[in-house]
């Protein structure tokens, strides 16, 4: 069955267009990974389907209902856990989300059995009747998505579940995910980590400006880039001249890391053996120089020309590792 | 427009009328959890019927309305239980605009649940803040000398009348706080029309021995008239008639504005409410 299915949505706020025209569809018992830098329009497209948001054009239906024409509908079919952790700091964790149950339509002791049930499933059944405000950004998060989860919603949208928290905290609510989709929940998860997306999403959409630019599997995705790339490390005073080489060979400007620069070898080993004849020539001696898979660093840069962004409180070992 | 009053009617009245219980409890529950908050809304109360009474109490003339009683806290009493109520719904503005900043609304809006009951849960939950406060202003009182001339009935009306009042405008903050986004701005906001209908009323002083080109409006600005009705439940016959209405008359025009204060001010409010949360 399809689970999520909106077509052409736009929604402009003022002269920024947040969505200019987004159609997506997938099916039920996947994960879909929406991934784009910052502003994108990953969160408007959240919201639209959330039916926090109407848009201006366009139609959108989860688990088959209208998010338009019947929003109460679709909101018994959906979770949503979005950017703040929206939980109250003054109730402890079981509190919020027995409030969340029972405004599900959950009667008392069903809300209460099933909010035993996901705060252990959350990992959270020691800390649940402590005051949320006792609790780190990663607990919040992961009561946030237990409240979203207790109403045993058909569809579950996660915006950004990892932005902002620790690296350790990450790692847990990405095995945490992974639990909950190996248990058959479908889940919408938005996020600008290129590294959450390769590891959680089955099916990645990646949007920029409000348009959906590329839509496959992740190696789908890094398939598109025509093959593998070559990647060199060199001493910091022979970057420039490197870079002029690479350039040279590509016939565009390498991808450049803090330690490293990269460029498409659609030819594969004889992209790699013209990149060690012309630093050679130029008598550049680089410390490394591999032929890689290419990463969904390289597709985003490929699709969108510019890298994706990562916040400047996000750690870069985490932002960034390549996998 | 259409979508959002179909979706009202889709939720259904028995679950609207559970999810604003559920939404009281809530917000009850919260403000039970922050025993500071409750300590100073209900200082403050207090100290102003301490310093009302003993401090400027002895200065002002109650003229002819005095004579029959025998205390000015027999007068002030009822003009502070309006006073309060009125204060206490600035706690509206604040709710909502807290609930705004930490992304819960959001999370209200993504369930199943009557938009209608994130307000009216608001709302109620301050009534019943405000009429434990009220409730302590009058024990308070009764320690300061307070009686009240009229019989228990009566007297349990005027309160029941003063905190109606102030549910009615808990509709105004709610307006106010929703447009205002921000818990500093709505704190500001909120006291911006309250203080001045409350120090230009009959709240603490008698209106005639205001200047004359204020009374007109002094007197007959709904602050005025309810705490005149709650006075005139609670201290003896003689002192009345107020501005020559009987206490029927006062009733109905109490009852008035706050039915007139509910239905402008509640639309109001809910419209703010979707334009704010967008």
């Amino acid at each position: 069955m399809t689970a999520v299915a909106s077509h052409n949505i736009v929604k402009t706020f003022g002269d920024i267009v947040a969505l200019d025209g987004v159609s997506v569809e997938f099916e039920e018992g996947i994960v879909y990974g929406l991934l784009g830098p910052n502003g994108a329009g990953k969160t408007t497209l959240i919201r639209v389907l959330a039916t926090l948001l109407k848009p201006d054009s366009g139609s959108a239906t989860v688990a088959g209902v209208d998010v338009i024409a019947d929003p109460v509908g679709a909101r018994h079919k959906i979770g949503l856990a979005g950017q703040s952790a929206a939980v109250d700091e003054f109730l402890t964790g079981r509190e919020n989300v027995e409030m969340v149950g029972r405004l599900y339509n959950l009667s008392k002791e069903e809300a209460k059995t099933r909010a035993t049930d996901v705060l252990e499933a959350i990992n959270l059944t020691d800390a649940a009747d402590r005051k949320v405000g006792t609790y780190s950004g990663g607990m919040r998060r992961r009561l946030d998505l237990a409240a979203s989860m207790v109403g045993r919603p058909q569809i579950l949208f996660l915006d950004e579940p990892t932005t902002g928290i620790d690296p350790g905290s990450r790692l847990d609510l990405w095995d945490l995910i992974e639990d909950l989709v190996a248990g058959g929940t479908t889940l919408l998860l938005t996020t600008q980590y290129l590294d959450e997306a390769d590891r959680l999403a089955d099916r990645i959409g990646v949007i920029n400006h409000g348009k959906l630019i590329a839509e496959g599997t992740s190696n789908e995705l890094k398939d598109q880039l025509g093959g593998d790339v070559v990647e060199i490390h060199v001493d910091e005073q022979d970057r420039a001249a490197a870079a002029d080489v690479l350039t040279g060979i590509a016939g565009s400007e390498p991808v450049a890391e803090r330690l490293s620069l990269s460029i498409p070898a659609p030819e594969g080993s004889k992209t790699l053996t013209a990149v060690v004849r012309e630093l050679d020539a130029a008598a550049i001696e680089p410390r490394d120089i591999a032929l890689r898979k290419p990463t969904l660093d390289d597709v985003f840069l490929t699709l969108t020309g510019h890298k994706a962004e990562a916040k400047p409180e996000e750690p870069a070992e985490t932002g960034r590792r390549r996998r | 427009m259409t979508t959002t009053a179909r979706l009202q009617r889709r939720v259904g009245f028995k679950d609207a009328v559970r999810h604003t219980g559920i939404m009281t409890q809530r917000n009850n529950l919260r403000l039970a959890r922050r025993p500071e908050l409750v300590l100073f809304s209900t200082v403050q109360p207090v100290m102003f019927l301490l310093l009302f009474n003993y401090v400027f109490g002895g200065a002002i003339n109650l003229g002819a309305a005095g004579t029959a009683s025998s205390d000015y806290i027999n007068w002030l009493i009822p003009g502070i239980l309006v006073q309060t109520a009125v204060f206490g719904a600035t706690a509206t503005a604040l709710g909502l605009t807290e609930d705004l900043g930490a992304g819960v609304i959001d999370r209200f809006r993504s369930l199943p649940m009557a938009r209608s009951a994130v307000l009216a849960g608001r709302t109620f939950a301050d009534l019943a803040r405000n009429s434990f406060v009220n409730i302590l202003m009058l024990v308070v009182g009764f320690l300061m000398g307070w009686r009240f001339e009229q019989g228990a009935l009566k007297m349990v009306l005027g309160v029941a009348l003063a905190l109606l009042f102030g549910y009615a405008f808990s509709w105004v903050m709610a307006w106010i706080g929703l447009a205002a986004k921000t818990p500093e701005a709505a704190q500001s906001a909120g006291f911006l029309p309250i203080f001045p209908l409350v120090f230009m009323s009959s709240v603490f002083v008698p209106v005639d021995s205001m200047p004359t080109w204020l009374q007109g409006f002094a007197a007959n600005q709904p602050i005025s008239v309810l705490s005149d009705t709650v006075r005139s439940l609670m201290i003896p016959e003689p002192a009345l008639p107020i501005f020559g209405l009987d206490q029927s008359t006062l009733i109905w025009q109490s009852i008035a504005w706050i039915l007139a204060i509910v239905a402008v001010f509640a639309p109001l409010a809910v419209r703010q409410y979707k334009r704010t949360v967008g």
